[in-house]
């Protein structure tokens, strides 16, 4: 009996409401459907926040509180991030990064769009300039790898230190010679030196070296001879034959002198003389007769061939990589700026060099504060950027430096799945990553609202 | 209007609850090889008298046909691959049981564990680590080897590879091959050039000869791969396992022994000794940057600085692929040189042939893989070095590699896996941390032993829970 009144109840009502006012309903209509058509409009938004990017959040806050087990750890996890070295250096780099590379990479991209402005070629130094940002991390990461490489053949870094290091400091002839018996000839801040001060004239002093690989002995070396002469005399030579035989510390067949190195007969301290060694590894002191001397080889016979600078090592890892990030970057703030640029009035600028501005003031007082605006824009977008740098890090530095040149975004990873398994500190320190970056995003939210009103 | 707005409402709510649960495609193609592999079924299942009751049930009675075919997983791609068909193909003209293999490359382990949880494990699956073998006995999920498995590894194998295959006393898996950790490779020219006509045999000649090659004017005599910490575990573990012998070895893979124990304080000294000689190794802070493939070319490559690096078997891969030196004429090998006049040790990796399914065609077939027979078309082509003791070493394709494989078998009962692959990952396989990290801190640092000792010690603390 319920039934047919139920139906029978709404159909009046609706009638009602449709036939009492032609305007009416429509208008009440799209007032509620209009809330709730918005609600349909949210929702698929809303959902597809809600599932990948509120409750990540969510659960990494939660995570953050276990143990790699999966155990309630309380605040355990906060604290070993804030104790343990690993994450402390991360800590650290992390704040070397944001300090460093958003600045220079602005500072590049706003000398470079002011430059850029004047030039005829400006597109296409634009275009060359923002090319890197069309390269992924990865593959920047593997280039830079290469050019910092240790090997000057290899990596680019190196051979333009050591190519304009060589030019300033030759190499020597036999980099990385020894003596045959260091109890002989006695390494020194200066060179090499015979432990006994030897009468000139009486015998001839004997240098044997060894260390010295075949390529770097001259064509014109000649099998060594024992010295002669009144002077103080004696012999430098190979005391390696090809095959390794012959005895130790005597001159055999086969051994060759050494020719081209410099000898220096000291006494009592300061070097009194010095010469070059014959084709036959022989010296000699003519003018040296009288008194006994210690015979010196001077360090610059044997210094190693300067092999250019360790940039992957713990010490120079992070500037390193961060050279490379501003190699990527600095066509991105280019851009960006350059566009702030295009914006700013002419007439501004024109009233301003009316008004007898020179060109430094008229970029200091007129072109900066109108384009600071742009400038935090782009710092603030990078500083975003640079805390969750991971990528280069990874890829570039070695694994033995990987220490030294940690971030905290690459340490997460290393904790979570890198081998730790230990995802509870890893959400902790997602989390606070996730904090520090906040004011930045902050920031540009009320940018954006300032700019939208 | 009223209706029609609702409608583009629900097809876009439709679109968006697609695209969140990738449903849409998914779901399609899925209904697809749904609808393609129930024909396929239907005729099997209508052809076997009895109806199938369980998903699992047609794998573990695949062999029921007569003849019979297995499935095999394993890493093995490429070149590899076609030598292991080689051992398949004999198996096939033996028996006549057909042989599927499929390469799921490194992540076998994944693969396998996602086959289990869906009932449908392959028959047979080589496991490159000893560590899964245990962890699949125990829960249950590989069948035990039966007699005639037990009886072939028995009777060509050194004891200690039922051991191996052991899980509890249970023989599971027999050894297919088994890698060579313990070469040392060397550049001919250099020690012609400084005259050493003999390889090294014990660790003092080794030295001995490193000091002649630096007088002969190599200025890094040894090159050691420190950027990439798996190279100096390997060092290590060899000498660690000649130092303290093969028990002890053991003991400290499990960790029942500290790092801080002075067998390892022994070992370390050993390395400190060579580590902290420049002459011999060059600064080490240069060795660091210096990665394993970097290492190798180094000795070999044209105008070579170094003469001598340590590596596994598969640097001479390195050495064809990245120089224009030749193995085993430009390159050669020693065995890893002795250390107080020890017997020759081995340490080495491998991969164990495991059932995961009661077809009696798959204990068949790790029977025949137990087989002289198998391990001569395993080794036929270079890829593969065996433990088989009853291969005839002419089977190898060339005198290095014969070699290689030779040193396995010699090393019979004193042979031992790689010990940081036996670790949790976090020690002893893991970029900048753990052991890599700590022994790349000891190579920086050669003198200081006992600080080395206790990071190694904190670090497999955390662990080995």
């Amino acid at each position: 009996m319920s039934t047919p009144t139920q139906p029978a109840a709404p159909e009046p009502a609706s009638g009602a409401a449709g036939t009492s006012t032609v305007t009416r309903p429509p208008r009440r209509r799209r007032g509620r459907s209009g809330a709730g058509r918005g609600l349909w409009f949210v929702l698929p938004a809303s959902i597809l926040l809600a599932a990948l990017v509120l409750y990540p959040i969510i659960f990494s806050v939660i995570r953050s509180f276990f143990d790699a087990g999966g155990h309630f750890a309380g605040g355990a996890n906060y604290v070993s991030l804030f104790t343990d070295p690993e994450t402390l250096t991360a800590v650290k780099n992390n704040v070397i990064w944001v300090i460093v590379a958003p600045t220079v990479v602005t500072a590049f991209g706003l000398v470079f769009a002011v430059l850029t402005e004047r030039i005829r070629w400006s597109s296409a130094f634009k275009a060359a300039v923002f090319m890197p940002m069309a390269i992924s991390f990865l593959a920047s990461g593997v280039i830079f790898r290469l050019v910092y490489d240790q090997d000057p053949n290899k990596g680019l870094a190196n051979a333009i230190v050591v190519g304009v290091h060589d030019v300033f400091a030759k190499s020597s002839q036999y980099p990385g010679a020894r003596p045959r018996d260091p109890k002989q000839l006695v390494s020194t801040d200066d060179g090499y030196r015979t432990a006994q001060a030897r009468p000139a004239g009486a015998t001839a002093v004997q240098l044997p070296l060894v260390a010295v690989p075949p390529d770097d002995i001259p064509d014109d070396a000649a099998q060594a001879e024992t010295a002669s002469g009144s002077g103080l005399h004696g012999t430098v030579w190979l005391d390696f034959k090809p095959g390794g035989a012959g005895k130790s510390s005597a001159i055999d067949k086969g051994e060759r002198g050494l020719p081209g190195v410099e000898v220096q007969a000291v006494r009592d301290g300061t070097v009194v003389a010095s010469t070059k060694t014959a084709d036959n590894g022989t010296f000699a002191f003519p003018s040296l007769t009288s008194g006994s001397y210690t015979v010196q080889l001077p360090s610059s016979n044997f210094r190693e061939p300067f092999d250019g600078v360790t940039w992957l090592s713990s010490a120079l890892v992070t500037p390193s990589i961060i050279a490379a990030y501003i190699w990527i970057y600095a066509g991105f703030a280019m851009v960006l700026i350059a566009s702030g640029l295009s914006t700013i009035p002419r007439d501004t600028l024109e009233a301003a060099r009316i008004d007898g501005a020179n060109e430094w003031k008229v970029f200091r007082y007129v072109t900066m504060p109108l384009l600071s605006p742009v400038l935090v824009v782009v710092m603030v977008t990078l500083v975003i950027n640079v805390l969750k740098v991971f990528d280069l890090v990874y890829i570039m530095a070695p694994g033995s430096v990987q220490d030294s040149a940690n971030v905290l975004a690459l340490q997460m990873w290393r904790v979570s799945f890198g081998g730790g398994h230990n995802q509870g500190l890893g959400s902790a320190i997602g989390v606070f990553l996730f904090v520090l970056v906040l004011p930045a995003m902050i920031l540009n939210i009320r940018r954006f609202r300032q700019e939208q009103r | 209007m009223r209706r029609s707005i609702p409608r583009t409402l629900t097809t876009f709510a439709a679109v968006a609850a697609c695209s969140v649960l990738a449903a849409c495609g998914g779901g399609g193609s899925g209904g697809g090889t749904g609808s393609t592999a129930s024909p396929n079924n239907s005729p099997s299942s209508a052809a076997s008298p009895s109806p199938s009751p369980s998903a699992s049930e047609p794998a573990e009675t695949g062999g029921g046909e007569s003849g019979g075919s297995i499935e095999v997983d394993a890493v093995w791609s490429g070149a590899e691959a076609k030598t292991f068909k080689k051992v398949t193909d004999a198996f096939t003209a033996k028996t006549g049981i057909k042989v599927t293999y499929s390469s799921q490359g490194d992540n076998l382990p994944t693969v396998l564990g996602t086959k289990l949880a869906g009932g449908k494990p392959p028959d047979v699956a080589m496991l490159p680590q000893p560590g899964l073998l245990e962890q699949f006995a125990k829960k249950g999920q590989i069948r035990k080897a039966d007699a005639d498995v037990a009886a072939a590894v028995k009777k060509n194998y050194s004891s200690i590879w039922t051991d191996l295959g052991s899980v509890d006393g249970t023989l599971y898996g027999v050894w297919i091959d088994v890698a060579n950790k313990s070469t040392v490779w060397y550049n001919t020219a250099a020690f012609d050039n400084a005259g050493i006509s003999k390889a090294p045999k014990t660790w003092k000649q080794f030295v001995a000869d490193a000091n002649t090659l630096s007088d002969s004017g190599v200025s890094v005599p040894i090159s050691i791969g420190g950027a990439d910490g798996w190279t100096l575990t390997d060092w290590f573990e060899n000498v660690y396992l000649q130092t303290a012998g093969p028990k002890m070895y053991d003991k400290l893979a499990k960790h029942e022994i500290k790092w801080t124990d002075p067998s390892v304080t022994k070992a370390l000294t050993v390395l400190s000794k060579l580590w902290s000689n420049e002459r011999l190794v060059g600064d080490p802070k240069k060795a660091l940057q210096v990665d394993f493939p970097t290492s190798v070319t180094n000795v070999f490559k044209a105008d070579a600085q170094s003469a001598i690096v340590y590596e596994g078997s598969f640097a001479a891969g390195v050495i064809s692929s990245s120089t224009k030196a030749k193995v085993g004429s430009d390159a050669k090998f020693f065995p890893f040189p002795s250390i107080g006049g020890t017997k020759t040790a081995v340490v080495g990796s491998g991969d164990v042939a495991v059932a995961f399914t009661k077809n009696p065609a798959a204990q068949k077939f790790l029977a025949f893989l137990a087989t002289p027979e198998a391990a001569e078309a395993m080794v036929s082509t270079g890829s593969f070095t065996s433990a088989n003791s009853s291969l005839d070493p002419s089977a190898y394709p060339d005198p290095t590699i014969r070699a290689v494989g030779t040193q396995i078998v010699d090393a019979g009962n004193n042979f031992r896996f790689d010990m940081s692959d036996q670790a949790p990952a976090e020690f002893g396989a893991t970029k900048g941390s753990g052991e890599w990290k700590d022994l790349q801190d000891f190579l920086a640092n050669p003198s200081d032993i006992s600080g080395a000792q206790k990071k190694l010690e904190a670090d497999a603390k955390k662990a080995f829970k």
